[in-house]
């Protein structure tokens, strides 16, 4: 890593002012799915928000993100929507995807949020075509695509490293290795380090703990330099911690448990990325109580302001389906 | 009108639009070498910039022309042999089938895919199949297959202009066969089937490869006095379910023939939305012509015995004309 980059204060508050609303987002979702108000299964991404915040920190409108199915904090930090993404997920028709796509595909192309994905792994290729895009335009944009550690046991992982090495495209692999792939704890499934699956192609890497929002900001800082100089892809893993189950309904199907209590308790109240910047702040005299006060509330309102907007929502026709389906347009 | 070869027609409809817009792109596997001929020359015209030999990475090819066709390029994949839509179904069925819908319509997908299939030709159980049905029932995406080289320049283009998916199936081992394909510009509607040949007593319905035999039996039917009505489908889907109600409806008799494997092929779809819309009009019970519920052998005389043919045609109708 060549750049010595740190972010200033400034650009600190905003990375604590995002991973605050995508918390508040992802708990206020907890809660809804427990109470039974959203219509489908959610996967959050609580203790992760680092990623999706220290990434997205680098990225403009122009720049493309393709997500998975633990997506909603991509979405935020990307310049999402959060009043259209409960909607969206609350199924109404004032969502980003007009209620047709729900939790697990939330998209908004107008600002390059190129979509979370229900089959795990398959941003690899959707980016890779968008990097393509991005080379073709010559224009200085590239895409980043954020997939999990299990998505890294999908084929099409090497096959995307392969395209990007080859033609040089504008694409930065983020890997974000939240420790399990499922219901199994990722040493049980996969094998030797996931960045070093890169090295071979020639893509270079850097590993990032996940759960510390400044030091992916600055690898993000080194790669989309990288990139943007047009030296071709970069790839990031960043390492970190699922809080949360797979999914919102694990504790009903899922009967083995395959980590403790502890070890999460352990995770929230010392590894928590909120937590770690705001202790760092302090820590640095870089802020005060009132200030992180200020921006608590601020996260806070933005969600419930989101959850009236959606709760006011109104559900699409039945019969609305078949109208998405083709353009039925031409050149 | 000119004389062309089936495989020249597909050449030109690729030049044709990819010299109309430049946002047109080609990528697949040896598309520069070419081995069907349809891709070759193009990246002498227009450079290996817009012209994309790829790695033989089916699933991520798939996946790759949504993410290129959203950002606003028009895409078309050339996945060589119709198996390998298999191989690459991830990126057809869960994605480019589903996103438009999935985003709220937020985006167009103007895709095609070419992919060549069919039997015959010694190529063994994986270089042989008929895929349609497979496409067909994804929903999300256009399904074509022509029989002749006017229907393969028209529906290409077609296929290029359109913003939504489209496969476009390639007769293989059918690329040196002629026909006359009008100059100029030419398009042939995605969604429309054509009624060839009109007749009374007997209605073939059939699609791609198999329209040749189709029309050799209405040959050799005439000759026997029975006058059959002969429908290209064309398009698979959509259906153009008006055209072949009225085209059953016609004479009554149904065969339809198709070189997929039976189950749930293209010909059963017809055969279902015929006994729905067209019953009160048919006077015995639709026949198809397909490909019996087995892998191709590769030993040539065990994979000819399966494939449908003008004798298997003949027989179909004969059954029926008879009844």
């Amino acid at each position: 890593m060549t750049a010595n980059l740190s972010p200033d204060v400034s650009q600190c508050l905003e990375l604590l002012q995002t991973m605050q609303v995508i918390r508040y987002a992802e708990e206020q979702l907890a809660a809804d799915f427990a109470a039974g108000k959203t219509p489908g299964g959610v996967h959050l991404s609580i203790g992760q928000e680092a990623v999706a915040a220290g990434v997205c920190a680098h990225l403009s409108e122009n720049d493309q993100l393709a997500s998975n199915h633990r997506g909603h904090g991509h979405f935020i930090a990307k310049g999402g929507d959060p009043k259209q993404l409960f909607a969206e997920i609350y199924g109404m028709s004032e969502g980003i995807c007009g209620g047709m796509g729900g939790s697990m595909h939330v998209a908004d192309y107008s600002k390059g949020i190129i979509g979370a994905n229900g089959i795990v792994g398959a941003g690899l290729p959707i980016s890779t075509g968008a990097a393509l895009a991005d080379l073709l335009d010559d224009d200085g944009s590239m895409t980043v695509v954020i997939f999990g550690d299990g998505a890294s046991n999908q084929g099409v992982l090497q096959e995307s490293l392969n395209f990007a090495a080859l033609w040089k495209l504008p694409l930065l692999y983020v890997c974000e290795h939240n420790g399990f792939c499922q219901f199994s704890p990722a040493e049980t499934v996969t094998a030797g380090t996931i960045s070093d699956r890169a090295k071979p192609f020639g893509i270079p890497v850097e590993v990032v703990d996940g759960n510390d929002v400044r030091a992916v900001w600055q690898a993000m800082a080194w790669a989309t330099d990288h990139i943007r100089s047009g030296k071709g892809p970069a790839f990031i893993e960043a390492k970190t911690y699922r809080i949360n189950n797979h999914f919102e309904r694990e504790h009903l199907v899922v009967q083995t448990p395959y980590r403790t209590e502890e070890e999460i308790e352990t995770m929230r109240r010392e590894r928590d990325p909120i937590k770690l910047l705001q202790k760092w702040l302090k820590e640095e005299n870089l802020v005060d109580d009132e200030e992180l006060g200020a921006i608590d509330e601020k996260a806070s309102s933005i969600i419930k302001e989101a959850v009236a907007f959606g709760e006011a929502g109104t559900p699409p026709p039945e019969d609305i389906g078949e109208s998405y389906m083709f353009a039925g347009t031409h050149s | 009108m000119a004389r062309t070869r089936f495989i020249q027609a597909i050449n030109d409809a690729l030049r044709e639009e990819m010299e109309r817009d430049e946002k047109v792109i080609l990528f697949g596997e040896d598309v520069e070498a070419s081995i069907f001929g349809d891709t070759r020359g193009l990246i002498d015209i227009f450079g290996s910039r817009r012209v994309r030999n790829t790695p033989i990475s089916e699933n991520t090819l798939t996946g790759m022309t949504v993410g290129t066709a959203a950002s606003g390029y028009r895409v078309v994949l050339h996945l060589m042999f119709a198996n390998f839509v298999y191989t690459g179904m991830d990126g057809i069925a869960n994605q480019m089938a589903r996103a438009r819908l999935m985003s709220g319509g937020q985006i167009d997908l103007p895709i095609t895919i070419i992919a060549s299939y069919g039997g015959g030709r010694a190529n063994a159980a994986q270089h042989s199949d008929t895929p349609f049905s497979a496409v067909m029932n994804v929903g999300g995406v256009h399904v074509v297959a022509p029989s002749n080289p006017a229907d393969a320049k028209g529906l290409l283009k077609s296929a290029i202009r359109s913003n939504d998916p489209v496969i476009f199936f390639e007769p293989g081992g059918r690329g040196g066969e002629q026909g006359e394909v009008p100059d100029g510009e030419y398009l042939t509607p995605i969604g429309k089937a054509a009624v060839v040949r009109e007749g009374t007593d007997l209605t073939l319905i059939g699609m791609g490869s198999t329209m040749r035999m189709t029309l050799e039996a209405a040959d050799k039917l005439a000759e026997s006095g029975i006058e059959c009505e002969v429908v290209d489908v064309r398009t698979m889907a959509p259906l153009d379910e008006d055209t072949l109600c009225k085209a059953a409806e016609r004479t009554g008799r149904v065969v339809i023939v198709d070189e997929s494997r039976d189950r749930c092929s293209a010909a059963s779809q017809i055969s279902a939305i015929l006994a729905d819309k067209a019953f009160e009009h048919l006077k015995a019970p639709i026949k198809r012509v397909t490909t019996p519920n087995v892998s191709f052998p590769y030993a040539p005389a065990s994979e000819k015995y399966l494939l449908p043919n003008t004798d298997k045609i003949l027989a179909a109708a004969t059954e029926i004309v008879r009844n």
